[in-house]
Parts: structure tokens; C-alpha cells; sequence
């Protein structure tokens, strides 16, 4: 995105974060909101494809992407939260950009030509535009005495074919200390959390998960913070160490601090329950 | 934990009989260009799940390289690579190795090898549950993939603490227009059929 916010996005919410992370889902929507910028969820969305799609079935992949891009209003940017739906629907786009048998399917399929210049953006890029010292709420250090290792997983990753595209290292890092808190570097940030496997072999991402919980703690972080649902999600139900800190949606964490309307429902759906963190912090009553 | 041990793990590995055919249709449907890879194992050093790999991601493409299909196609790699990029970020030589592994594995299932059925069952849920709703329903994918593997108990604990706090919803979010989505489902199954 080359020009300013615009004060309303389309956004695609995501299978994960329209069920089992729906305390991402809400403090994404309310972070936005107090940056003064309004998003309409896509009408009618579908599953992006996930990674089965690709995984067993190249075709459907496409379609199941190409069916969101089809329904998006052309006036205004996509708004993606989750990074593997962002993944699946930029490389869907980038695909009807470059490749005129690709284009060519689409058109067939959805009866009009693709949108080639329809932006799809991560939530990063809003946090990647935005003047830190301005932005509402950012001049209260709402994270004030919270030791934080920021966790990305694979999310940086990309194909080869995308490998130009900007990178948002040390994104996670930026915002939080502009808001005060204390980020730590650690070994384990763009560890991948295991995704599909933790269902098939949670014999394997068992012991990945706990590494890095043990890296997590060995940082002295209170808490971990992470911009993936399903991220968070196998690091919760994975881990079975003793000692666990907790783990917050990056938008979470982001509303708690700029003060944003703050729902205990987020906080009661985590496995690992990070309210008594938050009362010591006084973050919470 | 379980490991998978590697196939040829006691000797060098066979060059007999070497196979032209399936490497020429898997570089065609990944775009990899396997002669590009010199194993400089940075792909295999970065992965994650070398532990539960018979051949390291490097030597899957070594395997093409010398025509050894049938060893290929019924590795467990294949199966285990969740295309997590970390491997192919890195790869000087921009060899995208997890659109390799999803070829690779699409061209086994057409093969009828499956190594890892578990992971098959895993995947083909998932789709079974965009067919009908649209959208994936974590509940009854769950559910159906524990009938498939009929491990009843493994992971009841996870669900139970899932449930309790709600995060694994009864009924599904659905789309309106279902009807186009089970249409894009039976094009397709007509599409593979005439493949
Ligand atoms: S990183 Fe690339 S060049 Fe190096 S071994 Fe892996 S695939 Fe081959
Ligand atoms: S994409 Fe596959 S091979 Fe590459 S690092 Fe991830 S799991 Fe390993």
C-alpha cells in the first residue's frame, strides 16, 4: 500500500478467526475501530483453502481463493488477518497478475475478468503505515513493565516467487516497544508451530511446542505474542510443561494497550488463562 | 517419540533403473527445475520436522535427480512437509520446495500411494468440510478424522479443555451460497476424472 489508510477496508476474517479464535477476530475489529478505521467484513466469504487445499488438490486451491477475490468491492484494499489465508490469497492474485492461463480460468469460472489491481493487505501493513507517535492511544506506554517475546512462526516465510515482496521483520518488535513494553530477542520467533501436524502427530509438535514455551521462559518474557490464530492455538493445546506463560493475539494485546474496548470473553477462551498476568500488570480490574 | 528411519540409510542409494518420466511432469506442474539444487542442505538444516522424515527435504530433490521415483514416491516426507517456506526462503538457488512436495504428493494419491494415510484423511476432511459448508468446521472435522484413524482417546483431554472453553463451536459458520461452492467441488471431480 503506497498512499494512506483508508478509513474502510474489506476484510476476510478467516475460518479460524471467525470460530475458534474469535477473541482475535473481535480484538482485531476493535483495535481498527480505535484507529479510526472501519472494516466490512467480505460478504459471503469462503474458506480460503487452508492448507489442505494445496496440499491434496492444486485446482480446488485456486478456486476456493479466487472465489474470495471474486467478491471483493473493487474501491477499496482486502484487509487479511490471518497469515495463511493472506498467504493463499495473495499468491492467488499474484497468479491472475502474471499468468494469462491462470486469468483466463478465472474468467471462465467467475464469468468477469480479475480485478488486477484490487490490493490485498496483512493487518501488518496498517501497523506498518501508521505514525506510531500520533496514533491514538500510543502516547500512554500501555505495556509498560510487560516483558514480551514477540513470536511470528512461518509467517514471514514466503515462496520464492514472492520473495521481493516487503518484509515485515521486526514489526512485532517496533509496535510493542512504541508502546512501551519490553521486547526481548529470543531464539524462537519464526519457529513454525507445527500447523497441520499438531492434529496428525502431536507426537512430533509436542516436543517443538514446549521448546519453545522453554525458550519462551528462558527469555524471562511474560508472555508470549503472537499474529497467527492457529499459531496460538497449537501452542496452547500442545504445550504440556508445568511452566507456561501465556500467549495473546497480537490484536489483543494491541487493544489492551491503546485502550480499546476490552472484552473479558477474549481472555476467558484462552487454554492458558492470562488473567492473573493481567491483574498483576493492572491491566485489567 | 516416533521416528521414521530412513529407507536407504545402510547403504548408497540405488541409481538403477532410473526413471525419466515422472520428474519431467513433477518439474512441469512445480515450476522446480531440479538440476538447480547443489545440496547445500540450507533447506534441510532450516526444517523443522527432520525428525519425522525419511529423507531430508535436499535428498527428495536428490532422488529426482537421479530418476528414483518409486523410492520418491512412497517417502513419508512428502506427507510430513506442512509448507511452512521455511526451506524455500532460504534456498539460494529460489527452489520452491513445498510446491515440490504438494506435486509430489498429488502425483502419489493418483499413484495410489499413500505412506501416510493419516495425513491424507486429515487433508481430505478438511475438504469435505469446505464442500459443505463453505467454511472448515474444527469440531466435525475432529470428529470424523478420529473415526477414520479410530484413535477414540488420543487428544480427548485437548478436545474436553476445547469445548469447555467454547472454542470449538457445535455448528458450523456457513456460506449462503453454498450451491456455488459444491459446484466448484463436482467441476473439479470432473476435471481430475478426465485427467
Ligand atoms: S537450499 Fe536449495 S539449493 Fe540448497 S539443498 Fe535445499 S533445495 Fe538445494
Ligand atoms: S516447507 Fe516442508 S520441507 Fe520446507 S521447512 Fe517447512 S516442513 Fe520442512
Amino acid at each position: 500500500m503506497n498512499n494512506a489508510i483508508p478509513a474502510t477496508l474489506s476484510y476476510f476474517p478467516g475460518c479460524s478467526l471467525a470460530t475458534t479464535a474469535r477473541e482475535n477476530n473481535s480484538s482485531l475489529v476493535a483495535f481498527c475501530r480505535t484507529q479510526g478505521i472501519e472494516l466490512i467484513e467480505l460478504e459471503d466469504w469462503s474458506c480460503c483453502g487452508s492448507s489442505s487445499a494445496h496440499s491434496i488438490n492444486r485446482d480446488m486451491a485456486c478456486s476456493l481463493a479466487e472465489r474470495n477475490l471474486s467478491l471483493a468491492p473493487p474501491d477499496r484494499p482486502l484487509l487479511v488477518a490471518c497469515p495463511s489465508c493472506m498467504l493463499r490469497l495473495s499468491q492467488a492474485q499474484l497468479h491472475l497478475k502474471t499468468d494469462a492461463e491462470a486469468a483466463g480460468r478465472y474468467e471462465r469460472m467467475w464469468g468477469k475478468a480479475p480485478n488486477r489491481s484490487l490490493e490485498i493487505i496483512h493487518f501488518f501493513e496498517l501497523l506498518e503505515h501508521m505514525d506510531l507517535e500520533r496514533a491514538a492511544g500510543f502516547s500512554g506506554e500501555g505495556l509498560r513493565n510487560m516483558r514480551i517475546v514477540p513470536y511470528y512462526g512461518c509467517m514471514l516465510s514466503r515462496p520464492p516467487e514472492m520473495r521481493r515482496e516487503k518484509n515485515y521483520h521486526g514489526l512485532m518488535e517496533k509496535v510493542l516497544t512504541s508502546l512501551g513494553a519490553d521486547v526481548v530477542q529470543w531464539a524462537y520467533s519464526n519457529r513454525c508451530c507445527g500447523t497441520f501436524l499438531s492434529v496428525v502427530r502431536p507426537d512430533v509438535v509436542t516436543p517443538m511446542v514446549n521448546e519453545i514455551m522453554d525458550g519462551a521462559i528462558s527469555a524471562g518474557a511474560d508472555c508470549m505474542v503472537t499474529a497467527c490464530a492457529m499459531c496460538h492455538m497449537n501452542l496452547e493445546i500442545r504445550c504440556n510443561l508445568q511452566q507456561k506463560v501465556p500467549i495473546f493475539h497480537f490484536s489483543e494485546i494491541l487493544s489492551l494497550a491503546v485502550g480499546a474496548k476490552v472484552q473479558n470473553g477474549w481472555f476467558s477462551r484462552h487454554l492458558i488463562d492470562p488473567r492473573p498476568l493481567l491483574r498483576k500488570k493492572q491491566m485489567i480490574a | 517419540m516416533t521416528t521414521n528411519p530412513k529407507k536407504n540409510n545402510s547403504g548408497p542409494i540405488s541409481v538403477k533403473n532410473a526413471d525419466e518420466r515422472l520428474p519431467i511432469k513433477i518439474s512441469e506442474k512445480s515450476g522446480v527445475i531440479f538440476n538447480r539444487c547443489y545440496h547445500c542442505r540450507s533447506c534441510t538444516n532450516g526444517c523443522p520436522f527432520l525428525k519425522a522424515m525419511d529423507y531430508y527435504p535436499n535428498e527428495v530433490i536428490r532422488l529426482l535427480q537421479l530418476g528414483q521415483t518409486e523410492e520418491v514416491l512412497n517417502c513419508s516426507t512428502i506427507w510430513t512437509c506442512v509448507g511452512c517456506n521455511t526451506c524455500s526462503y532460504v534456498c539460494p538457488m529460489a527452489i520452491d520446495i513445498p510446491a515440490l512436495m504438494d506435486s509430489l504428493r498429488q502425483s502419489a494419491i493418483a499413484e495410489g500411494i499413500i505412506s501416510e494415510p493419516d495425513v491424507l484423511n486429515f487433508h481430505n476432511e478438511v475438504l469435505d468440510s469446505i464442500e459443505r459448508h463453505g467454511r472448515t468446521h474444527k469440531l466435525e472435522i475432529m470428529l470424523r478424522y478420529k473415526v477414520k484413524t479410530r484413535d477414540w482417546f488420543g487428544d480427548l483431554d485437548v478436545g474436553l479443555k476445547m469445548m469447555a472453553k467454547r472454542k470449538l463451536d457445535l455448528s458450523p459458520s456457513r456460506v449462503t451460497d453454498l450451491k456455488r461452492i459444491r459446484r466448484l467441488f463436482s467441476q473439479n471431480r470432473m476435471e481430475q476424472r478426465h485427467e
